[in-house]
């Protein structure tokens, strides 16, 4: 896709929110092979300025740098063949169709077009934060801080855990902690990509979150985890 | 934003929060705030701005604002900047004159 809007004025700009940087970045975007510019976000700024808080999620900015989307979950350009993978089996390939029309009408008619929204719609339509949000963010800002300079110690997972309470539904704070407990677990092997991919604690596994895929499903999605059969729901 | 002192000045505040001091105020794209007649200071500024702060062990985290209860203030987007893959710093208003979707994802 942006191979063929490239021409006609529209460019991508991948973001990969990450607290271990870029050379776990580097692999997906070369594989990706895309001319365009690749970002990295180690302490998820990406949330904190825009109100992103699940991946994969787009915004749109314009010509003047005045954002005409605020982040929406889409994956138009999927990074790498596992995340392609990904989008076949759980995205649905009707919705990226969609999306990629909704993209191509915007490169087409510009400010014209009615997926393209006035300054106060954008700021309307982005995500509710509530003073609990702004502390979610210090606290995983924190967490990121910590992390970086002493691995998963006791104050960096107290703080991931305010973060996850503060902001519950807030999955990128979740998923990148998960994510960093399983490669210290796995001293830092991710041979086939699933490691980093835990979303839960495995059999007696001595889980330091207060959260976790499970526990989230059964609180804030019940019908789903008894469809889904999740431990400790109505159907398990 | 982390900091290790609070008596940060405006351009470090600027830098990381897209917020700049002038005569009337804080201001980010169109939206200005007005300060106490004391100025700018980190912790005084980010409590007009409902910036949650959080400290431990000689370490400041300041959060976003929470004007209006979303997580845009403005739709300005003219002061983003993250580091590239290198570790250069890369502006969004670099790429002014272009559409652009930002994609952000993670591989986890």
């Amino acid at each position: 896709m942006r191979e063929q809007l490239h021409p006609k004025g529209l460019e991508v700009v991948d973001v990969c929110l990450e607290m271990a940087g870029p050379d776990v970045a580097r692999p997906f975007v070369e594989a990706a092979g895309s001319a365009h510019p690749s970002l990295i976000d180690r302490s998820h700024y990406m949330d904190a300025r825009f109100g992103v808080t699940n991946i994969p999620q787009v915004i749109w900015i314009d010509e003047n740098s005045t954002i005409v989307r605020p982040p929406e979950a889409a994956s138009p350009m999927p990074v790498g063949e596992g995340a392609q993978n990904m989008v076949k089996m759980v995205g649905g390939m009707e919705e990226r169709e969609r999306y990629v029309a909704m993209v191509n009408d915007w490169v087409e008619n510009g400010a014209d077009s009615r997926y393209a929204l006035s300054p106060d719609e954008v700021v309307a339509r982005s995500h509710a934060r509530p003073r609990t949000g702004s502390e979610a963010v210090a606290h995983f800002e924190l967490a990121q801080y910590w992390w970086q300079r002493e691995g998963l110690s006791e104050r960096a997972i107290a703080h991931f855990n305010a973060a996850h309470e503060l902001q519950p539904d807030n999955i990128t704070y979740k998923r990148q902690a998960y994510s960093a407990l399983a490669m210290a677990r796995s001293g830092g092997e991710d041979p086939d990509g699933w490691t980093r991919f835990r979303q839960a604690p495995q059999a007696d596994e001595d889980w330091p979150f207060v959260s976790d895929f499970n526990k989230d499903m059964l609180r804030f999605r019940p019908e789903l985890a008894a469809r889904l059969k999740l431990p400790g729901s109505r159907s398990d | 934003m982390i900091v290790d002192r609070v008596d940060i000045g405006t351009e470090e505040f600027r830098e990381a929060t897209g917020w700049e001091i002038k005569p009337q105020g804080a201001c980010k794209g169109d939206v200005c705030v007005a300060l106490p007649d004391t100025g700018f200071s980190l912790l005084t500024t980010a409590e007009s701005l409902g910036m949650a702060v959080v400290s431990d062990d000689g370490v400041w985290a300041v959060g976003p604002e929470t004007l209006g209860g979303r997580a845009l203030t403005s739709a300005d987007a003219s002061d983003v900047h993250l580091p590239d893959l290198d570790g250069h710093e890369f502006h969004i208003s670099s790429l002014r004159g272009q559409k652009v979707l930002v994609v952000s994802w993670a591989p986890y």
